[in-house]
């Protein structure tokens, strides 16, 4: 569905990304590990056309990617929930939700959505009239998530959704990845919190400076003694 | 009623009027900072076009007050879409002193492109109302103040409608909060911004057209005191904070007229600065300004 072939980003002079190859297949949760600074967000977005790869090839569902702007990429099915959430805590819950549908011209779907996102977070629902930016850090990732369902992506990029969150609503929000990929979306899934990330997703890729070092079901790579000691803490 | 209440009420007539085209004037520059951070110091200038557009229409073309005013403010518009389009674009990610030095370079070309065109002569605008005057004991209201109030209320209930209510006012909230996660919306952040140039473009025109059927005359450097005065009833009210532009401009407004009325009209320039100072030591993101933190 998608693939990436031999990607390089560069930050000025900083190579952030050096030749990054990987694929992800429809219906996968694919998860994507590294530790600070590995280039997992430089990563997601390449993908999404915040950024521009200096060299290699991008392509979606057998369509090239590689020049296509972030709307564009956006109203061909992938929807990012970036890295700190970054909600527009001036608007309302609603609001937020509506800015998520923005290219969609289909009222009655996006109304079905919206109802999909608050049977999937309820407290959203609750809290729609509200700023978003008096919802607390679990609510602005729901929203958040919430917010990126609604252009109704095929594919979802997650940019460490457990940061900053209560190991109680980490379990929580996986547990609706999970959901949401069972309805349909494909899902890469970006996170330092590698045993989570590994419990839930089919495949993995793991990210160091730069460059994929290793990658593999992900019920392996759990086992495999080099993710064990690097990533799950011995 | 008595004389001196006489005389305070009559000041608030014309602090009224005079602060209802500041924030008309404020109120694109607080949109455009807000979603750029630039100082557009070509926004008084632009408010110069309009009201040359509009005195054009109403004495070569013989247009009545609505379709001048209409004329003025969408090719008011256009221009100012050109001028972001051609001037502020490609410095985009440049320093923002960059920016603000083009913007100042962009303002002198209007003044001195205006008076190549139009020569530096004062023009004077048709009279487009009858000149009735109403009074109510010793105050006086003329048939322009009315107008003034009323086409300022329905154009900053227009405004608020757009801003909040349409997908492009959205979209404007949205980019001037955040453009990347705009971007991730599918929100096409150059078209939100020139939007934003023509909305606030359009209220400078105007502001333009009714300073020139208010005070009658009109020339190529009208632009430059009601732009300074307006910026700063923008700072005033919180810049980036629309209802603090509509604030700030009705606080100047009503500041200048007061301060000239008690018999000091030659600080009446002065104590607007004084009390933008003033305002600033105490709350130094205007009076509607404040923080939204995002929790982490
Ligand atoms: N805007 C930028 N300008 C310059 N360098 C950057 C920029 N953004 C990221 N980098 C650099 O690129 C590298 C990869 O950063 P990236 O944000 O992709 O890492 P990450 O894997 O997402 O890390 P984290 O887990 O901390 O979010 C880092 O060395 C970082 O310093
Ligand atoms: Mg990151």
């Amino acid at each position: 569905m998608l693939t990436l072939n031999n990607i390089n980003v560069y930050y000025g002079a900083i190579h952030a990304l050096k030749g990054i190859s990987f694929e992800v297949n429809k219906g996968e949760i694919v998860t994507l590990i590294g530790s600070n600074g590995a280039g997992k967000s430089t990563c997601l977005k390449t993908i999404s056309g915040l950024l521009r790869p200096k060299e290699g090839t991008l392509s979606f569902k057998g369509n090239d990617l590689t020049a296509v702007s972030a709307p564009e990429i956006v109203s061909r099915g992938i929807s990012q929930v970036p890295e700190g959430r970054r909600i527009f805590a001036n608007m309302l819950v609603s609001e937020n939700l509506d800015l998520g549908a923005y290219l969609r011209k289909d009222k009655a779907g996006i109304k079905e959505d919206m109802e999909k996102v608050f049977s999937l977070f309820p407290r959203l629902k609750e809290r729609r009239r509200q700023l978003a930016g008096t919802l607390s850090g679990g609510e602005q990732q729901m929203l958040a998530m919430g917010r990126a369902l609604m252009s109704k992506p095929e594919l979802l990029l997650l940019d460490e959704p457990s940061m900053g969150l209560a190991p109680i609503l980490v379990k929580q929000i996986f547990s609706i990845i999970q959901e949401i990929n069972s309805l349909g979306t494909t899902i890469l899934l970006v996170e330092q919190n590698a045993r989570m990330a590994l419990s839930i997703a089919n495949r993995a890729y793991v990210l160091e400076t730069g460059k994929i070092v290793l990658s593999g079901d992900s019920k392996e790579l759990m086992e495999s003694e080099e993710i064990r000691k690097a990533y799950l803490g011995g | 009623m008595g004389s001196a209440g006489d005389l305070i009420l009559q000041q608030l007539i014309n602090g009224i009027s005079l602060g209802s085209i500041y924030a008309l004037i404020a109120l694109g520059y607080t949109m455009v900072y807000g979603i750029i951070q630039l100082i557009n110091f070509a926004h008084g200038d632009v408010m110069m076009v309009g009201a040359y557009i509009g005195w054009f229409c109403t004495t070569v073309l013989k247009f009545s007050f609505l379709p001048a005013l209409i004329v003025a403010m969408f090719l008011s518009a256009v221009l100012g879409v050109i001028i972001e389009r051609i001037a502020y674009k490609p410095l985009r990610n440049a320093t923002r002193l960059a920016a603000l030095i083009t913007a100042i370079g962009m303002s002198f070309f209007l003044e001195y492109g205006g008076m190549l065109i139009v020569t530096p002569q004062t023009r004077t605008f048709p009279s487009v109302f009858p000149q009735t005057v109403y009074t109510f004991g010793n105050v006086a209201f003329k048939y322009g103040d009315i107008v003034i109030v009323i086409t300022t209320v329905i154009l900053m209930l227009l405004l608020q409608f757009i801003v909040k209510y349409t997908k492009t006012g959205k979209a404007m909230r949205a980019v001037s909060y955040d453009k990347d996660a705009a971007n991730l919306m599918g929100i096409n952040v150059n078209n939100t911004i020139s939007a934003t140039f023509a909305l606030g473009s359009a209220l400078a025109a105007a502001a333009g057209v009714l300073i020139g059927v208010y005070f009658n005359t009109i020339d190529p450097l009208m632009g430059i005191m009601p732009g300074l005065k307006a910026f700063i009833a923008a700072v005033l009210g919180g810049i980036g904070i629309i209802p603090g532009a509509m604030l700030g401009g009705l606080a100047m407004g009503l500041i200048e007229s007061i301060v000239s009325g008690i018999g000091y009209s030659t600080w009446r320039d002065a104590a607007a600065f004084i009390i933008l100072i003033v305002v600033l030591l105490i709350k130094p993101n205007g009076l509607l300004g404040k923080n939204i933190r995002e929790k982490v």
